[in-house]
C-alpha cells in the first residue's frame, strides 16, 4: 500500500471530510499544487476551485472558496470559509444561480457557482 | 365568595400565566444552549487550525506586518462589545457592558483614545441612551450567528487596523464578550485580538506547545500568506466569540428564566395559603351568621308560642 498522508477539511462553522488519502490536488493562487506523503511542510493561500483527494477507494471532489493548505509531518489541512463536497451540491441550484450571477454580473459570484458545477462534473 | 378570596384567586390566575410564560423561556432557552454549544464545538477545528497556522507563519518568517507589530505607543484602540438583542437574561448584557466600561477606563489611563463597536441591541441602546459614540454596530444575530455575520463585524474592523493612525485607524484590537464556562458560569472577558501576542495564540492551539514547528515552504509568500492568513484569523475569533456570547445569553437567560418560575411557584404557594385562610375566614363568617340567625328566628319563634 502507497504511503498515506492524513487530510482533514474544514469549514469555517463544519468539519467537511477527514479521512487518509494518497494525493491531494488543490488551486493556489499561484497555480495547482499537489501534495504527496512526504511533502516539504507548506503553507498555502487557496484560489477557490475544486479540491480533490485521491483515496483507496476512489476521488472525493470538494469546491472550496478561498482558504489555506498547510502540510506538514504528512497531516494536511485545507481551511476554508465555505467548502462542499462534490456529493452535496445541488447542480440544479449552482446552475440557477450561475444563470442569476451572469444576468447580474456578478463575477464572484459566477466564479462561485462554476466552481460549484465544475466540482460536481468532475466527479460525474 | 368573599371579596377578598376573590382578589386572591384572580392574582393566582395572573401569576400561573406569567409562570407558563417564564416556564417555556426557560425551556427554549435550554434547547438553544445546547444547539449554541455545539456550533462552537462545530467551528473549533476551522479555529485550532487556523491559530495553527497563524503561529506558525508569525514565528516561521521574519514578516513584519500591520497586524502583528506592536506599535511603540499606541493612541488608539478599539473594543468590541457582544451584548444580546433581547432582554430578560438576567445581567448577561450589563455585565458584558460593565466589562467594557473596565477595560475602557483603563486604556485610557494607559493613554490611549478608545472607540467602540457594538454588537446587540442592549449594549446599542446603553451606549445611544448615554450619547457615548459608537463607530459602529451590529443587531439582530445574537441569537445564533454565522460566519457571514462575524465576516459583516470583523470586515470594519480588519480595516481600521489597517489604516493608518493618523488618519483615524486603530492600534489595537480588543474584543469584549461572555466566556460560556459552563451552564451555570458565564463570565464577561476581554481579550486583545491584535496586535497578535505569540504566547496567547500558543496557548490557545495545543498542538503547537508540544513540539517545535517545522519551517514552512510559503505559497506564494510568507507576506501574501500572512496578509490573507490574518483577516481569517480576526473573523473565526470573532466568530468563535459571537457563538460563545450566544451560548451565554442562552444560559443567562435559562437561569433567569428559571429563578423567575422558581419565584412565581412560591408565590403561587402563598397567596394559595392566604386564599385559603380567606375562605375559612368566609366559611366561618358564613356559619356564625346562620347560627347567629337560627338562634334569633328560634328565639323569636319561642317568643310568639307563649
Amino acid at each position: 500500500m502507497a504511503a498515506e498522508l492524513h487530510v482533514e477539511l474544514v469549514a469555517a462553522d463544519r468539519s467537511v471530510w477527514s479521512g487518509e488519502a494518497t494525493l491531494v490536488i488543490a488551486r493556489t493562487t499561484s497555480g495547482d499544487i499537489g501534495v504527496m506523503p512526504g511533502h516539504q511542510p507548506l503553507l498555502g493561500v487557496l484560489e477557490s476551485g475544486p479540491v480533490t483527494i485521491k483515496t483507496a477507494d476512489g476521488n472525493v471532489v470538494a469546491a472550496v472558496h478561498g482558504g489555506f493548505i498547510s502540510f506538514a509531518d504528512d497531516k494536511l489541512s485545507l481551511l476554508a470559509e465555505i467548502a462542499e463536497l462534490a456529493d452535496e451540491i445541488d447542480v440544479e441550484r449552482a446552475e440557477r444561480a450561475l444563470e442569476r450571477a451572469k444576468a447580474d454580473a456578478d463575477a464572484a459570484a459566477e466564479r462561485r457557482a462554476d466552481v460549484r458545477l465544475k466540482a460536481v462534473t468532475g466527479v460525474r | 365568595m368573599g371579596a377578598q378570596l376573590r382578589v386572591y384567586k384572580r392574582r393566582i390566575k395572573t401569576v400561573s400565566a406569567t409562570k407558563k410564560i417564564t416556564k417555556a423561556m426557560e425551556m427554549i432557552a435550554a434547547s438553544r444552549i445546547v444547539k449554541a454549544q455545539r456550533k462552537v464545538a462545530a467551528s473549533a477545528p476551522y479555529a485550532s487550525e487556523l491559530t495553527r497556522a497563524v503561529t506558525a507563519v508569525a514565528t516561521g518568517s521574519n514578516t513584519k506586518h500591520a497586524l502583528t507589530t506592536e506599535v511603540e505607543n499606541p493612541v488608539r484602540a478599539a473594543i468590541l462589545l457582544i451584548t444580546s438583542d433581547r432582554g430578560l437574561a438576567g445581567g448577561y448584557s450589563s455585565n458584558a457592558i460593565k466589562a467594557a466600561d473596565q477595560l475602557t477606563t483603563r486604556l485610557k489611563a494607559e493613554g490611549k483614545d478608545v472607540v467602540t463597536y457594538i454588537v446587540g441591541r442592549k449594549g446599542v441602546a446603553y451606549y445611544g441612551f448615554r450619547e457615548r459614540p459608537v463607530v459602529e454596530s451590529w443587531t439582530g444575530f445574537t441569537d445564533s450567528p454565522t460566519y457571514a455575520d462575524a465576516k459583516k463585524v470583523a470586515g470594519p474592523l480588519i480595516e481600521a487596523v489597517q489604516q493608518d493612525t493618523a488618519e483615524g485607524g486603530v492600534d489595537e484590537l480588543h474584543i469584549v464578550f461572555t466566556e460560556f464556562v459552563s451552564m451555570m458560569t458565564q463570565t464577561p472577558v476581554d481579550k486583545r485580538l491584535l496586535p497578535l501576542s505569540l504566547e496567547t495564540t500558543a496557548e490557545e492551539s495545543e498542538a503547537v506547545k508540544d513540539k517545535i514547528l517545522p519551517l514552512y515552504d510559503f505559497e506564494p509568500s510568507d507576506e501574501g500568506v500572512l496578509d490573507a492568513l490574518l483577516p481569517r484569523y480576526v473573523e473565526s475569533r470573532i466568530y468563535n466569540a459571537l457563538l460563545q456570547a450566544a451560548a451565554s445569553e442562552h444560559a443567562a437567560r435559562r437561569r433567569a428564566m428559571k429563578s423567575a418560575t422558581d419565584n412565581a411557584e412560591e408565590l403561587i404557594k402563598s397567596l394559595t395559603r392566604l386564599a385559603n385562610a380567606a375562605r375559612q375566614a368566609d366559611i366561618t363568617q358564613e356559619i356564625s351568621e346562620i347560627v347567629g340567625g337560627a338562634s334569633a328566628l328560634a328565639d323569636a319563634t319561642a317568643g310568639s308560642d307563649r
